[in-house]
């Protein structure tokens, strides 16, 4: 019930935010405007209305005047709705009876003619204080947070805020659809800029997760479903057959020794192809779990079921490899979810110009990193696909970034490994390395000291875009080699630089399936197809979707220091809202008059949450408030309009349209 | 003193007068409890002998038809004038009605339609050395709030005899509603429906059928058999008599309380429960409802929110 | 209020997709027509085809309604209904004589900020070319007791 429109004093305040809105919007004819307009009892103009004593003024001017209602003309709400609402609440008014006007980033951001930009702030304002003298006082529904975490993706990124999250008590189910986890870091040698060993810093966190007695590894594993809201997830898990059980295989890789297969022939997923496993095999020699897998597509028991089982054969008594495994679904309950899924490399192909696929001596950059690992399909030597070491290496920067054929964006962290990558094939080759660039951004921490330390150890730089790596050789010295055609920037002319191998530094993607997994978790992407940050400065591992966080390069192209910092702030999110017990939603869902509902039943099948339900008393509609999410869709589809929004009540609406458009 | 009652009709069809007598043997105790002071359609009453009226001598004045005309206007002012209460009586006055269709076009091309070449009346004639003169048409057609205030509305085309009997016990009583209500009860028709219970909770409509296309089951919910039937968006108090006769509503009760235009919201309800999902699908979904604005806004178009059809 | 016709344009933008664009467009400081003026629903599926004709009751030139794109419903289906609702809601509004550019549908996501601008900009010159709403009230709009 609201108090009669007499009764209604509502305080307006216009923030300058500096010159953000004062140097558009005229700020002090606005408040003057709001001080005529019905209801205003108090109209003030400020430069910073969420600083301290902004927040002051509305406190204040709450018990001074008498006020019941604030409107505060400023940012967006999806900025500081929560900071003035807090203010009103501290003011001792319900934190509800407030409206925000957005008159900068829809306003004095976007508007050049300040005599329009001017005319639209005064509609909306007007509109504003129309709306807010139907406001009526709302609790925030309080929603109880299960303990427990899902973290999606066994990467560095989820690797981090597992360990994190674990060690702070929490349980925690990390799900990789890899059979091992360790993600793309687990493929690097060394990573810049000191040249740790990548592994050696990677493993024994993977170890630490194997044995972390809070953490449930679930590899080999896709999220199917995700049912429920921040606090009450109910997420199910496809967990694919590995036709090796966890529990008995005690990691002794014998089965891989006695396969029938005496020599590998199945191309290597993990060294990009480069080598070649058995079709019962492990990802790589520090794989976490340490169990094998079999793949049935190659697997000749599958293929043809006559094989003479040699694997299960030398299991023994361990009875650990079983066949018949089957696909299985586990549902669980979580209360917050951590994405860590990562990225892709950009698919060389896709650069026709560069020819990779069509030379065998062009590489991508992560198949270097395969070539010069010791674990790798090399042992750790460079060694060209026919046979060759290379005496002339060529490393091109920025394939697939900062392109407009291809991706737009710069992928960060490309600069410097094509730097690390110039190091170790010197290192290993002793070649003549050039390092192809159109910008050096080394920008992080010691990463211009490792920019220098390249440029001593004579790796030649040469500013340009590679324009093609062609086989075509115009003179002797080209021939049997690739002939790099780039402009030097710098000197000014045309080169044709003739090396035994080319190497193609990938930019950082999505991955193929962002779009789905994106969706599965309610979440939206930003144009590139990265999933979308709630604020890039405020809010960077947070979604718009309550309770599910970001970590990695699933949110952008980042490096392993970035990543581990981001992914420990996503960890603290969720341990923030799990320590807390609860969050407060906004109290914007609907309800049935009860009265009013005739019981028409157009309403029950349009909840997407199963909210709605008939009451066996009467046949009316009833909406379960801790399943209701606030959207409205019943309310506007409600035949006789007995179902009506808290926060958005039709009366509020009609209120703000008259508003905007009338000047009465 | 018996409480002086008038009745008056504007553009109608009679069905709201037949409705007084189709209270049938009440008709007699109605008069025993009123004056029918003024009732041009059954009694000899002219305009003269209402201005002769003191000012707010009616007690309650029952306009029922829409405001087409500049002579029911001047009617309709002159009974607010002479009436201490106003009931607009039927959809006609309370929304405009069915004479409300009018407003998808405008005067000048209905004349043009119903006159032809030959032309529309004049508006003055000679006759016998008296001039005889023909009221103009307004612009649009108005329900009757639209050219005086009014105190109660009695919905329904016609309203149904329980009706009319349950306002004169309530007009005439000692507890009147707070001006400006509706004299039935303030939720949809599907309350009153006997064949509620069939819709059933995933109604999803696929096809819109029309009723002369299809023969309609006796005992199940009409809107389940996709036909379209305006019952959930429609008032009760009719006890949903075309229902009985097999017959979907059409809407002539009007919205609810918590509705301002009935057409908007029943068009919103029954496009909530379209079954598809593509642009072309929801399209041809759609193409099943011929007249949408005759369908939705049949009893109601003058007192929706955009009240007739825009100008050129 | 300004002197030629400047078209008003009430945009009901729903507050996870198309309202964040619009901030996006501000946080970029993309230009745009300041003919629209929003207002903010939790979901494109909250709008009520009685909000649409109250705006051009009101003098509303055009109406706009933003919402996700099929698929990325912050509320999984609700843009779907709105999509429902639009269609029929354009057949009444074609009898009714408004000109189809008045009212548009249009689902721009939160990183689509130039969509945004564009989808306004354009909006902007056609009803400058369609000229003031033809629509003829006579009635003083009458509001709902507050409940």
């Amino acid at each position: 019930m609201s108090e009669p429109q007499s009764a209604v004093r509502i305080g307006v305040y216009t923030c300058h935010c500096g010159t953000n809105i004062a140097g558009v919007v005229d700020v002090c004819a606005l408040a003057n405007y709001a001080r005529g307009l019905p209801n205003v009892a108090v109209s003030r103009d400020y430069k910073y209305m969420c600083s301290d004593p902004g927040l002051d003024l509305i406190r204040h001017d709450i018990h001074d005047h008498d006020l019941n209602r604030i409107v505060v003309a400023s940012c967006s709400p999806h900025l500081h709705e929560r900071t003035f609402r807090a203010a009103v609440r501290m003011g001792g008014l319900n934190p509800f009876l407030f409206q925000m006007v957005n008159i900068r980033e829809q306003v004095s951001w976007v508007h050049d003619d300040r005599n329009l930009a001017n005319w639209k702030a005064r509609d909306l304002l007007r509109a504003a204080v129309r709306r807010v003298a139907r406001h009526r006082p709302l609790e925030p529904t309080l929603i109880a947070i299960h303990p427990d975490v899902l973290v999606v993706g066994g990467g560095i990124a989820g690797i981090h805020a597992a360990l994190t999250l674990a060690n702070a008590g929490k349980h925690v189910y990390l799900v990789e659809r890899e059979p091992s986890i360790g993600g793309h870091m687990a493929r690097f040698d060394k990573t810049f800029p000191t040249l740790d060993c990548a592994a050696c810093i990677l493993t024994p966190k993977m170890s630490a997760v194997r044995r972390h007695p809070n953490i449930t590894l679930w590899t080999y594993s896709e999220v199917a479903a995700l049912e429920g809201y921040v606090g009450n997830y109910r997420v199910t898990v496809t967990r694919r057959p590995r036709y090796v059980s966890e529990d008995l295989c005690s990691g002794c890789l014998q089965c891989i020794e006695a396969c029938v297969y005496k020599q590998a022939k199945v191309a290597d997923e993990f060294n990009c192809g480069l080598g070649k496993r058995k079709p019962i095999y492990l990802q790589f020699p520090q794989a976490v779990p340490q169990v094998p897998v079999i793949d049935p597509q190659n697997c000749i028991q599958f293929k043809s079921g006559k094989c003479k089982k040699t694997c299960i054969d030398a299991c023994g008594d361990r009875h650990a490899i079983d066949l018949r495994m089957q696909e299985e679904q586990v549902t669980i309950a979580v209360g917050s979810i951590i994405l860590a899924t990562g990225f892709q490399a950009y698919d060389a192909r896709r650069a026709a110009c560069y020819g990779y696929g069509l030379y065998p001596n062009v590489y991508t950059a992560l198949e270097v990193e395969r070539l010069v690992n010791a674990s790798g399909p090399t042992g750790g030597d460079v060694i060209l696909r026919d046979g060759r070491k290379p005496a002339t290496v060529g490393i091109v920067h920025c394939v697939g970034s900062r392109d407009e054929n291809s991706n737009s964006w710069c992928s960060r962290v490309c600069c410097m490994y094509s730097l690390k990558l110039a190091h170790l094939i010197k290192e290993r080759t002793g070649a003549e390395i050039f390092n192809l660039y159109i910008d050096m951004r080394t920008p992080g921490k010691g990463f211009e000291e490792f920019y220098q330390k390249l440029l001593n150890e004579r790796v030649h730089f040469i500013r340009g875009r590679v324009a093609e790596v062609t086989d075509w050789a115009l003179d002797s010295s080209e021939e049997g080699k690739l002939v790099i055609r780039v402009e030097d920037t710098l000197a000014g002319f045309v080169r044709r630089i003739p090396v035994d191998m080319v190497v193609l530094s990938t930019g950082l993607e999505p991955q193929a399936d962002a779009a789905e997994v994106r969706r599965l978790f309610n979440i939206s992407s930003s144009k590139e197809g990265f999933f979308l940050e709630r604020h890039p400065k405020l809010a960077p591992v947070n979604t718009f979707t309550d309770g599910v966080f970001l970590a990695g390069c699933c949110q952008g192209p980042k490096d392993i220091p970035d990543t581990v910092a981001q992914s420990g702030a996503a960890a603290a999110e969720a341990l923030a809202i799990i320590d807390a017990g609860h969050i407060e939603t906004e109290p914007c869902t609907a309800y049935v008059v009860e009265e009013a509902c005739s019981g028409c039943k157009t309403c029950v099948s349009l909840c997407p949450y199963h909210a709605i339900s008939l009451l066996a008393a009467n046949g009316r509609s009833a909406i379960n408030e801790a399943l209701c999410k606030g959207c409205g869709t019943c309310v506007a589809a409600c035949p006789s309009g007995a179902i009506a929004q808290n926060l958005f009540e039709d009366g509020e609406i009609f209120e703000e349209i008259e508003g905007v458009l009338s000047y009465a | 003193m018996r409480p002086k009652v008038a009745f008056y009709w504007c553009a109608a069809c009679g069905g709201c007068e037949e409705c007084i007598v189709d209270l049938g043997d009440d008709l007699l105790r109605v008069i025993e409890a009123v004056e029918i002071a003024f009732w041009p359609v059954a009694l000899d009453y002219k305009e003269k002998d209402l201005q002769a009226m003191p000012d707010a001598s009616l007690d309650i004045a029952f306009v029922n038809g829409a405001v087409r005309n500049v002579e029911q206007k001047d009617m309709a002012e002159l009974l607010r004038a002479k009436a201490k209460t106003i009931v607009a009586f039927g959809a006609c006055a309370q929304l405009g009605g069915i004479p409300g269709l009018a407003n998808l076009s405008d005067s000048r091309a209905i004349l043009d339609t119903a006159y032809g070449e030959n032309g529309a009346p004049r508006e003055e004639y000679g006759v016998d050395g008296e001039t005889l003169s023909l009221p103009g048409l307004l612009d649009a057609v108005l329900p009757l709030d639209g050219v005086i205030p009014v105190d109660y509305y009695l919905p329904g085309c016609p309203p149904t005899p329980n009706i009319v009997r349950a306002a004169f016990e309530t007009l005439l009583g000692p507890d009147r509603p707070p001006k400006g209500a509706v004299l039935a009860p303030d939720h949809a028709l599907c309350e009153q429906c006997p064949r509620r219970g069939t819709r059933s909770e995933t109604l999803a409509i696929h096809e819109f059928r029309r009723v002369q296309a299809c023969v309609i089951q006796p005992d199940t919910c009409i809107l389940e058999q996709g036909v379209l039937c305006l019952g959930p968006s429609t008032r009760a108090g009719c006890e949903a008599r075309c229902i009985a006769a097999n017959m979907p509503c059409t809407g002539c009760f009007g919205p609810t309380g918590r509705v301002r235009d009935f057409g908007a919201k029943a068009l919103s309800a029954v496009a909530s429960v379209i079954d598809a999902r593509e642009d072309q699908d929801v399209a041809s979904v759609v193409d099943g409802i011929a007249d949408p604005a005759g369908t939705f806004f049949r009893y109601s178009l003058p007192s929706s929110f955009l009240e007739r059809k825009c100008g050129k | 209020m300004p002197e030629d016709f400047e078209p008003r344009i009430v945009g009901f933008l729903c507050n996870w997709c198309t309202y964040l664009s619009a901030d996006l467009a501000g946080t970029s400081r993309l230009k745009y027509a300041p003919n629209g003026r929003a207002i903010r629903v939790m979901c494109s599926g909250r709008v009520d085809p009685q909000f649409v004709l109250d705006a051009f009751a009101n003098g509303a030139d055009g109406v706009l309604i933003g919402g996700c794109h099929p698929g990325d419903c912050h509320y999984q289906e609700g843009n779907y209904k709105a999509l429902r609702r639009f269609k029929l809601l354009q057949r009444f509004l074609q009898q009714m004589g408004v000109e189809p550019e008045r009212v548009r549908l249009e689902w721009i996501s939160a990183a689509e900020g130039d969509r945004l601008k564009d989808v306004v900009n354009d909006m902007v010159r056609t009803l400058k070319i369609l000229g003031p709403s033809r629509i003829q009230r006579k009635k003083p709009i009458k509001l709902p007791e507050a409940s």
